[in-house]
């Protein structure tokens, strides 16, 4: 192609949301030139759907926050699965992290003394969440963003061009990532506006695509989530980790049908909503697992003074983490005690007042108003669980977030695996995308210190040409609209919340017969914004993802956070050592097992024994962590 | 209940285009961008649209409908009389690309225009106090979600092209009063260069952008007067513009 739109940088960074944006500062500003890209418009990516909070240790609320409270809330929920290093370098980076961006103009709701105020959540310790409102996600991003608009103002100042080092690529999709001599060259894709060709040269890349959500039919995720960077990494030869763990989140909207998966923060709960069926029964005290039964109230008595006196009192279970949530308002509305939409009922407007709620929770009165014409500050809300986050991800070292098996490449956020072990905590997606954006900006610095340019041969750009050229050279083939309302009825039906073998294994089939026809899409109208021409790509990134992930699924033979099989229903210490890695050969994704690196002893720790001993085999615990 | 309804939807590109007819099923509860989503997935597979979190959270599916600067995802179907023929059209104020997918880029150019936030050099992280009242008002405009309907809707680029090189418009003057009015920020004369750098003074205070702001953002009434009002201040009173540097180091005004 000889008139090949083509760029050269030191870095590219593939997505821009809270951890593309992050990595992106961290190269910038250690000198390196940096390709911003996104599928969207700069500062509409998916961070900015977070409402919650961002968790970090500092402590504002309840001095008796640190980063090994955070550490162990954050394994406890993630069942003990977590990569501990990840989990460590998280909880004790996030407040830095959290300060910073308020160095770059971010401004958090204040305490009576005017530090960052910071809000409870599900399965955190102490009030840990920094917040502005329900809107942190957009305060973030923009903050993000505007931090790049200031490296761009310096990079005028002093080059006399804003775009000279740090530039932004809107409405590009990346189809491949480029290898030469077996380590990263570049990335080729498309623009999204006119469907050209577009090659950008770079010796790093980093992955910062987020999640997979429109894998499902119902989901948090806008059309965005679809696996993108988790293909892209398969396809460059690195590996993913322990996809079957998807969190549903246990309150989405139900009702009316074309909201039905939006998300409702868990928030709401944080400021006192209660969950209750069909009866009127507050149902979530009879599902508090028993590795959590010493911290959280089985009656409502307690369960209320919590919100008053939270050192004397147990929490209230509608706090618990989400998985145990997400499971039980299943339970409940498959006992057929669910509303009229099939959901359970969440209600704030008992505890707090109107004047209150507005202004804790203002996105969340303005979407029910305007979407549902609901006034939560005088009646429940409809709720159910919804696809929203990927624990799942690229494998990577924990200090560089290199990707295992590719020089060159890099992956922080959500396309990530190993921080979140089977579960996330809420909050702690806003904080690890700032902590491993950094992490992974700094991972590509040092990698560039010893790898120069390495240059994109003609044959893989002829190769990267041809294949966005095939859609269009087909004809009278199938339409990726139906295919991915298919694939999206394929995942619900049987590899959604609660899982058996058998279905997996007719998922498992059922998904290669798509990969199949999704060969022969074909698309019409022409390259200028062709949304019918988008989504084949995507297509493909989603049908990987889902195989990867019901495979992985169908080799856990137990039910650990994100994961629930029917057939195997409950915990197994011996399945917590092992780490699902899957890669991709060309035709299929192989799923194998691999040992999940052992804690070591100042970690192990930190922990009272008799709780590990609910998570760990007596051999393990008889070692009491790894050196 | 399903009920079909008429949509008329522009099509085209930069050079040519117009209005085509198309019927749709429509659903209880639905918005206008779910109708043109099943219009995508059935009829035109390459009907251009853009959109993100179809919760009116990101500010991506802005476009005219019945001549109205509104976002798709929040506008309801239900909110239209029976039989009545909806009209979706791109945003005017910016070139087209392609369908409902528009040129925004205008905007992004004005957001490197504007001076970044400048802390206290002596600030350390971490040491920032604030009281909360001191930051509801810069976060009433934080509250922004950049959809530029604001943009849209300004009459004094609506139709005058030759007035956006001068005119960084609604969305950028609250960004401005963000700034001014942030406890912390230090940078001199915002205001100032938003009257003579920004096009300030073009604005007439027809409140046609806090009509069409999707955030409720009282654009005019708490960015733009107050502004407005200020630079008349320090402009004919040189004692007022002292006291307003020295005031503003110290975090008063």
């Amino acid at each position: 192609m000889s008139n090949l739109e083509r760029h050269s940088y030191d870095v590219v960074v593939i997505g821009a949301g809270g951890a593309g944006l992050r990595a992106a500062v961290e190269a910038r500003e250690a000198g390196l030139s940096v390709a911003i890209i996104c599928k969207s418009l700069f500062g509409k990516a998916h961070t900015v759907m977070a409402e919650g909070g961002a968790a970090a240790s500092m402590g504002n609320v309840n001095d008796n926050d640190n980063w090994m409270v955070h550490f162990r809330d954050t394994m406890r929920g993630g069942k003990f699965l977590n990569h501990f290093r990840m989990a460590e370098l998280h909880a004790k980076e996030s407040p830095d992290r959290i300060w910073e961006l308020e160095m770059w103009g971010a401004l958090f709701d204040r305490t009576s003394e005017g530090k960052i105020s910071q809000r409870n959540f599900g399965g955190h310790e102490y009030p840990r969440l920094a917040h502005v409102g329900d809107r942190t996600g957009l305060e973030l991003i923009r903050t993000m963003q505007q931090r790049i608009v200031a490296l761009q103002q310096n990079d005028a100042r002093d080059f006399g061009d804003a775009e000279s080092h740090l530039k932004v690529f809107a409405e590009v999709t990346i189809t491949d990532i480029l290898k030469e001599n077996g380590k990263v060259s570049g990335v080729y894709g498309y623009r999204r506006e006119n469907g050209e060709d577009v090659l950008f040269e770079a010796p790093a890349v980093i992955i910062a695509t987020g999640g997979v959500g429109k894998t499902f039919k119902i989901t948090s995720n806008s059309w965005e989530g679809t696996g993108d960077g988790h293909a892209l990494a398969l396809k460059a030869g690195a590996n993913l980790v322990d996809m079957e763990f998807l969190q549903f989140h246990p309150t989405g909207m139900v009702w009316p049908p074309s909201v039905r998966g939006i998300l409702v923060t868990e928030s709401v709960r944080g400021e006192g909503g209660i969950l209750t069926n069909s009866n009127g029964e507050r149902f979530m005290f009879k599902y508090i697992p028993d590795v959590f039964k010493d911290k959280y109230a089985d009656n409502e008595e307690e369960a209320d003074r919590w919100y008053l006196d939270q050192d004397n009192n147990r929490r209230p279970p509608e706090l618990l983490p989400r998985d145990e949530v997400a499971r039980a308002i299943n339970s409940e509305v498959k006992a057929g005690r669910g509303t009229e939409h099939g959901g359970v009922f969440l209600d704030v407007s008992k505890r707090l007042s109107a004047e209150v709620i507005k202004k804790r929770l203002p996105s969340m009165w303005h979407q029910f108003f305007e979407l549902a014409g609901v006034d939560i500050t005088k009646e429940a809300m409809e709720v159910g669980p919804t696809c929203h986050y990927v624990m799942g991800g690229v494998e990577v070292e924990p200090d560089t977030a290199a990707a295992i098996g590719v020089p060159g490449l890099f992956a922080a956020g959500e396309v990530a695996g190993g921080m979140h072990g089977s579960n996330r905590l809420g909050g702690n997606s806003l904080s690890d995308l700032l902590v491993f954006g950094r992490r992974a900006g700094m991972g590509a610095i040092a990698y560039l210190k010893n790898n120069g340019a390495n240059p994109v041969s003609e044959g893989a750009i002829k190769a990267a040409t041809a294949k966005i050229a095939a859609p269009f050279t087909r004809e009278g083939g199938e339409n990726s609209y139906s295919l991915h309302a298919e694939l999206q009825e394929i995942t619900h039906n049987l590899v959604g919340i609660i899982r058996t073998g058998k279905e997996l294994e007719e998922a498992i089939e059922k998904i290669a017969a798509i990969r199949v026809r999704s060969a022969n899409v074909s698309v019409s109208g022409g390259r200028l914004f062709n949304p019918g021409f988008h989504l084949a790509f995507d297509l493909d990134n989603m049908l990987l993802v889902a195989e990867s992930t019901a495979k992985s699924a169908l080799r856990r033979q137990e039910s650990r956070g994100g994961h629930t099989r029917d057939d195997f229903p409950s915990m197994d210490s011996k399945w917590r050592q092992v780490n699902h890695i899957s890669s991709f050969d060309g035709t299929q994704i192989n799923v194998r097992e691999q040992g999940l690196p052992a804690i070591p002893k100042e970690l192990f720790d930190l922990f009272d024994v008799h709780e590990l001993e609910k998570y760990m085999t007596p051999e393990e615990i008889a070692k009491g962590g790894s050196n | 209940m399903a009920r079909i309804v008429n949509l008329r939807i522009w099509r085209g590109d930069s050079t040519t285009g117009g209005l085509k007819d198309v019927s749709v099923e429509v659903n209880e509860g639905e918005v206008v961008l779910d109708a043109i989503h099943r219009v995508q997935a059935t009829q035109m597979g390459d009907l251009a649209v853009r959109w993100n979190c179809k919760a009116g959270k990101c500010g991506s599916c802005s476009m005219e409908i019945n001549g109205k600067p509104r976002l798709a995802c929040m506008t309801r179907m239900s909110s239209f009389e029976e039989g009545e023929t909806v009209t979706v059209t791109p945003l005017r104020a910016f070139p087209v690309i392609k369908d409902l997918v528009t040129d925004v880029s205008f905007n992004y150019k004005k957001a490197m225009e504007i001076p970044s936030y400048q802390p206290p050099a002596d600030l350390k992280a971490g040491e920032a106090r604030m009281q909360q009242v001191d930051v509801e008002r810069s976060q009433e405009f934080r509250k922004c979600i950049e959809c530029f309907l604001c943009q849209d809707t300004c009459h004094v680029i609506r139709d005058h092209e030759e007035n956006k090189k001068s005119f960084a418009g609604p969305r950028f003057f609250i960004r401005i009063a963000e700034l001014d009015m942030h406890p912390l920020d230090i940078l001199k004369n915002r205001k100032q260069t938003a009257q003579e750098e920004h096009g300030l003074g073009m604005c007439n205070i027809t409140k046609c952008c806090t009509e069409v702001c999707p955030e409720h953002i009282r654009i005019t009434d708490n960015a733009i007067i107050p502004m407005k009002e200020r630079v008349v201040d320090v402009k004919y009173d040189p004692v007022r513009w002292l006291g307003s540097k020295i005031r503003k180091r110290e975090g008063i005004i």
